[in-house]
């Protein structure tokens, strides 16, 4: 089964070529880790899973990128809607500053189309503050600005936010990168519950974070795929020496 | 060992001098700065505190005979009015082309828009009177309130939309990319998550843009021309504040230059005001995107 599936994805910034030819199948229920060295295309190529890569200036795409076998990138396609099914929590925490806790968990139904009674965005937004792990620290102050929180619960408010929209696909780039050790566990562990009932993307450079979370991992090299696998393989008995030249540190 | 010695001790000799002389100098020009300020505000103050009765702000100017017992009542209802009117044009076409520029503006059209606001910002505004003495007045064949907001507008547009797209382009990109990743479409990322959380610097802009505008003479004179008398009609001749400090400092009557200098006192104050309102706003503002 697969939920989002990369076909032959090529992604420029101006003359630059970011990524190579990349394919990738993400399966629901499942998490698949992008792992490799900075600058080797991760980022570019998990913002390519929902459209985000093309909001940068200059920057475009060729390829096809399926999700449910229905291509984001073909003809027509709103990438405003696209988003609404493949939601996205970036590197650093970015609640909206002028929102308080609670709506910026609601925002994303706020500011969608269709206009939603308040009872039923206020469940939804606390129901996305339990998923996400935040209700019983936020729960007596949701109407308290969002920039408030300490970053890792930003964080999971963040996550909170993505969910809330009710998405199939949940991309995390580098979500506890600039987080402590305490709230990097947190996020692991809401990963961990969540893949139940989504299908997780993340990107990493901790390769132990990697191990621990994900089923799947692709590793990358200068914006081309090296290998991918079932993660206990890429990191036990991996294909291609590179991959085992990373996964063991000897560069990287 | 010794590194570490070197740099812990005290700054000496030629270094210590040079910082010194660098921070008298810096006091000195913030000094004159303020003195300047300080000497303005006083003498405007003084000259023209006794003018400031219950008469200036109720009555319209009386018989030349007698002219301490009149007021300007007429120069603040059209200064209202006129300001009024040029901020709910200029206002919302400037905070458009702001969001226009930072936004979605490349290419040669925004560039064409950002030259033009960037001469305007610099036009002499006696210019602005003139031309729209030429396009308004000429063609209406009278003199209007209409005519001298229209020439504030043209003063305040480029400062509205210059001072607006400066504080929108601080908004961080990750607000926007957090906003599109809900699928959320761009224009209601602009109207609901960047211009609210650049709002004290929005307003900050529109103060600013007001206060020039309350003070501007030389665009009134070619257009609205000034009136003795309350007129509330933006059709006729409307008389301002600034119109009347300047009509009344020019007459050889000396309790008319009395009422010339409490009209400035009034600018000065509301100028003051509306500055220190914009400085607190932006300082609050600074605070939250921290």
């Amino acid at each position: 089964m697969r939920k989002v599936e990369a076909v032959d994805l090529n992604a420029w910034f101006g003359s630059n070529q970011a990524l190579h030819g990349i394919n990738l199948t993400a399966a629901p229920g499942s998490v698949t880790a992008i792992i490799g060295p900075s600058g080797c295309g991760k980022s570019t190529l998990i913002r390519c899973l929902n459209r985000m890569h093309e909001e940068v200036r200059g920057a475009r795409v060729e390829g096809k990128v399926l999700f449910d076998g229905v291509d984001i990138y073909g003809d027509g396609v709103d990438p405003a809607a696209v988003r609404r099914k493949i939601g996205m929590v970036f590197q650093r925490a970015n609640p909206f500053p002028t929102m308080s806790i609670l709506d910026n968990a609601v925002a994303g139904l706020r500011l969608g189309d269709g206009r939603m009674p308040r009872a039923e965005v206020r469940e939804r937004g606390e129901r996305a503050l339990r998923a996400a792990g935040l209700w019983d620290e936020v729960k007596d102050r949701l109407d308290q600005p969002g920039g408030r929180l300490s970053g890792g619960q930003q964080q999971r408010l963040c996550i909170a936010r993505a969910l809330a929209v009710e998405p199939e696909v949940l991309l995390l780039d580098e979500p506890a990168s600039a987080l402590d050790p305490v709230s990097t566990l947190r996020i692991e562990q809401l990963v961990g519950e969540l893949k139940e009932r989504y299908t997780i993307v993340i990107v990493t450079h901790n390769m132990q974070q990697a191990a621990r979370v994900s089923d799947w991992t692709l590793f990358m090299l200068f914006g081309e795929v090296v290998e991918f696998g079932p993660t206990t393989k890429i990191f036990t008995t991996p294909d291609d020496q590179r991959t085992d030249d990373y996964v063991t540190g000897r560069f990287g | 060992m010794t590194d570490v010695a070197a740099i812990l001790e005290p700054v000496r000799g030629v270094r210590r001098a040079k910082d010194l002389a660098f921070r008298s100098f810096l006091w000195v020009c913030v000094g004159l700065a303020l003195t300047a300020l300080g000497v303005i505000t006083v003498y405007v103050v003084a000259k023209g505190f006794s003018a400031l009765s219950v008469n200036f702000f109720t009555k319209e100017p009386t018989a030349p005979s007698h002219p301490q017992d009149g007021g300007i009542l007429q120069s603040f209802i059209g200064t209202g009015i006129i300001v009024g009117i040029a901020a709910l044009i200029a206002i919302p076409l400037g905070l458009l082309t702001a969001v226009y520029l930072a936004e979605y503006g490349k290419g040669r059209l925004a560039s064409a828009i950002r030259l033009v606001s960037e001469v305007l910002l610099s036009t002499p505004s006696i210019v602005a009177g003139a031309f729209i003495w030429a396009l308004v007045v000429v063609a209406f064949g009278n003199f209007s309130a209409l005519a001298g907001a229209l020439a504030l507008v043209v003063l305040m547009w480029p400062i509205v939309a210059r001072a607006t797209e400066e504080v929108l382009r601080l908004v961080p990109q990750e607000l926007r990319e957090g906003s599109y990743a809900l699928g959320v479409p761009r224009w209601k990322t602009i109207m609901r998550i960047v211009v609210p959380t650049a709002g004290a610097g929005i307003l900050t802009a529109v103060m600013l843009a007001v206060a020039r505008a309350l003070g501007e003479t030389a665009p009134l004179l070619l257009t609205s021309l000034g009136n003795d008398h309350v007129n509330t009609n933006p059709m006729r001749p409307m008389d301002a504040v600034p119109l009347r400090v300047y009509a009344d400092a020019r007459t050889p009557v000396e309790a008319l230059h009395n009422i010339a200098w409490g009209g400035a006192i009034v600018l000065l104050a509301t100028v003051l005001l509306l500055s220190i309102g914009a400085r607190v706003l932006s300082a609050r503002q600074q605070k939250r995107l921290a």
